[in-house]
């Protein structure tokens, strides 16, 4: 490697590596004049914190159900798309795009009048409303990841083999299918479960009191130990994508390792 | 007695026909070949047998029992598709084994069947490779072998050769024949390679603008064209579009050159006829004072090396021939050469034309 390249790694690493050591610089302090200069007192606060337990457990919740629903929404739809409905497959792109192009204001105005008069459990739970709303928010991120999953494979081909070789469409799609675009699908879990960790404005104008929400109450009330929450967020958002990693590749190394090699 | 039977078969995409009356009876352990150009419907007549699409008009029955709207899973079919169609996510055992998992035989005897398949087709030694760590030709074996582990009642191959290499091509076509004959079943194989379908079939159908041209063992599929388009399909031929002078004597006329062709005997006087005399039935020789009955006189334009034979190709008098002769032979009669062409009288065969209108269809070179 050139030693340019070196230069521009680390201004790179540097880029990103100087905030995250500034906020745990500050998370080490103590709000007491002439304190000694590092403590853990900060994330002791934080671990021994009833809310931020209860609220970075409905985020996680919150996601895990938003990636089994759009999983189980989106995967058949899209292999349907590209098997039968190739014309449409634009169509849905477009669609794909307007969480992006709709401000989160306008959407949680939008959903909390559309589903205002739904059933309690569902308006006033974050496991309905919520949900409902974060689906459409990973709609974009799980439609372009899975395509791009189906696309590198020859969705036509698989499916006529196994069906010549008497398999339904349900063993097709679960046998043959889904293995085959396993990374692509891990790959739009990932991205679900950053955006539903991260999530501030529908979670708040909605009235339901979750992890980023909490982040922004401690983060305006006492300085420090925020600081050491959003390092111990960080470092959970990272744990998590590491497990989901870990878990999909322990089962679909080969058919990973396979796409790869296409 | 006929096993699969393809009934007055149609099938249109919008405006084009794709399908437009075919008739097939294969009996029970008969390899049969689609053959013809892009575009002519072969594929789409392989796709209704397998049943990813549905017949405007028309039924198919196998061993009696009509299956036209049959869903593709349970139509016992094998089939080996032209694009590599291996499971990626299964070794090449697991790929052969899925067709006998779905029907709850992948134990006992069933792994016994996929072991033997393995190694009738060559691969005992890559069953637990994965189709990307597998040659084109060894991944097409796999997706054979997985064809015929259920046992179909019809096995379906759709170009299955064709992105192979020359080499490799020639090889497997030699062993799915050896194959299909070892199991004695039934088989559909579409191609575009007439060579390929003229060495592996018991019987040939060339199909052209969706409907079936001509259909018969590829002998007679070569010796005796029955249409301009097969003549032209099959082999090289030369086509002399010529008139019939004398049908007494079996005389015709093609661009002032007069020649007797026993074919032509008993045809009206003034019929337009198309004289097709193969290449290698031309006899070549130094061209000598005064023309020798049944004679064309010409140049040698071109000469192409095709190993033991040398492709001769000879002009004049507006007239190309193409003449295949021993390469030693051929060394004598250099380009520019003036030769004499006899053409044979009982080996020539002649097709009706219409008296006025285009005497062939126009063939794509590529398709040629």
């Amino acid at each position: 490697m050139a030693p340019s390249a070196y230069v521009w790694l680390l201004l790179a690493a540097a880029y990103f590596l100087i905030p995250l050591y500034a906020t745990l610089d500050f998370s080490l302090k103590e709000n007491k004049a002439g304190a000694p200069c590092c403590t853990a007192h900060n994330y002791g606060w934080v671990i021994h914190n009833g809310d931020f337990w209860h609220t970075i457990k409905i985020s996680f919740l919150l996601a895990l159900e938003t990636i089994v629903i759009s999983l189980i929404l989106f995967v058949p739809t899209i292999y349907w798309v590209h098997l039968k409905l190739p014309r449409l497959r634009p169509v849905i792109a477009f669609l794909a795009l307007i969480p992006f192009i709709v401000p989160p204001i306008v959407m949680v105005v939008g959903l909390l009048r559309t589903f205002k008069g739904t059933p309690h459990w569902f308006y006033a739970e974050p496991w309905g409303f919520l949900a409902g709303a974060y689906v459409i928010l990973a709609f974009p991120y799980m439609f372009f990841s899975l395509d791009a999953g189906f696309r590198s494979i020859d969705v036509h081909t698989l499916t006529e083999a196994s069906q010549s070789l008497g398999a339904k469409w349900t063993t097709t799609l679960f046998r043959v299918i889904l293995p085959n675009i396993r990374s692509a699908a891990l790959a739009a879990s990932f991205l679900t479960l950053a955006i539903v960790l991260g999530e501030f404005t529908i979670a708040n104008l909605a009235a339901f009191h979750t992890f980023p929400i909490f982040l922004q109450y401690v983060n305006e009330s006492q300085g420090f130990p925020a600081g050491a929450l959003t390092l111990l967020s960080f470092v959970i958002t990272w744990a998590a994508m590491l497990s989901l990693l870990l878990v999909g590749r322990k089962r679909g190394a080969r058919s990973a390792l396979i796409t790869g090699a296409r | 007695m006929t096993f699969l039977q393809l009934e007055n078969l149609h099938r249109a995409f919008g405006p084009v026909k794709a399908l437009n009356g075919i008739n097939i009876g294969l009996g029970e352990g008969e390899f049969l070949s689609l053959l013809g150009p892009s575009g002519c419907g072969k594929t789409t007549a392989l796709r209704l047998v397998a049943g990813f699409d549905r017949p405007d008009q028309g039924r198919i029955v196998v061993d009696g029992k009509d299956i036209t709207n049959v869903a593709p899973n349970k139509r016992d079919m094998g089939m080996v598709f032209q694009a590599y169609s291996l499971f990626p996510n299964m070794n090449a055992r697991q790929n052969v084994e899925f067709g006998l998992r779905i029907r709850g035989k992948h134990k006992g005897e069933g792994r016994g069947r996929v072991d033997d398949l393995l190694e009738l087709v060559g691969l005992s030694h890559a069953v637990d490779r994965y189709p990307h760590q597998l040659s084109g030709g060894m991944q097409q074996r796999v997706a054979l072998a997985r064809g015929l582990a259920i046992e179909p009642r019809v096995l379906l191959l759709d170009e299955p050769l064709s992105a192979l290499d020359a080499k490799v091509r020639v090889q497997l076509r030699e062993e799915i024949r050896r194959i299909q004959l070892e199991l004695g079943i039934t088989t559909l194989y579409v191609t575009h390679d007439q060579e390929e379908a003229l060495a592996i079939s018991d019987h040939v159908a060339v199909m052209y603008g969706g409907v079936i041209e001509q259909m018969g063992t590829p002998a007679e599929m070569y010796t005796a064209p029955a249409t301009a388009f097969v003549a032209e399909f099959i082999g090289t031929m030369n086509r002399l579009d010529s008139t019939v002078v004398d049908g007494g004597t079996g005389e015709v006329e093609h661009s002032g050159l007069r020649l007797v062709v026993d074919a032509a005997k008993g045809r009206r006087n003034g019929e337009r006829v198309l004289v097709l005399i193969r290449p290698e039935s031309l006899e070549l020789e130094a061209a000598t004072n005064g023309a020798a009955p049944n004679s064309f006189n010409g140049e040698v334009l071109t000469q192409t090396f095709l190993g033991p034979v040398t492709r001769v190709k000879v002009t004049g008098s507006g007239t190309n021939l193409i003449a295949d002769m021993s390469t030693a032979r051929a060394a004598a009669l250099p380009v520019g050469a003036r030769v004499s062409a006899k053409i044979p009288s009982e080996g020539a065969k002649l097709i009706s034309l219409p008296d006025d209108g285009p005497g062939l269809p126009v063939l794509d070179p590529d398709e040629q």
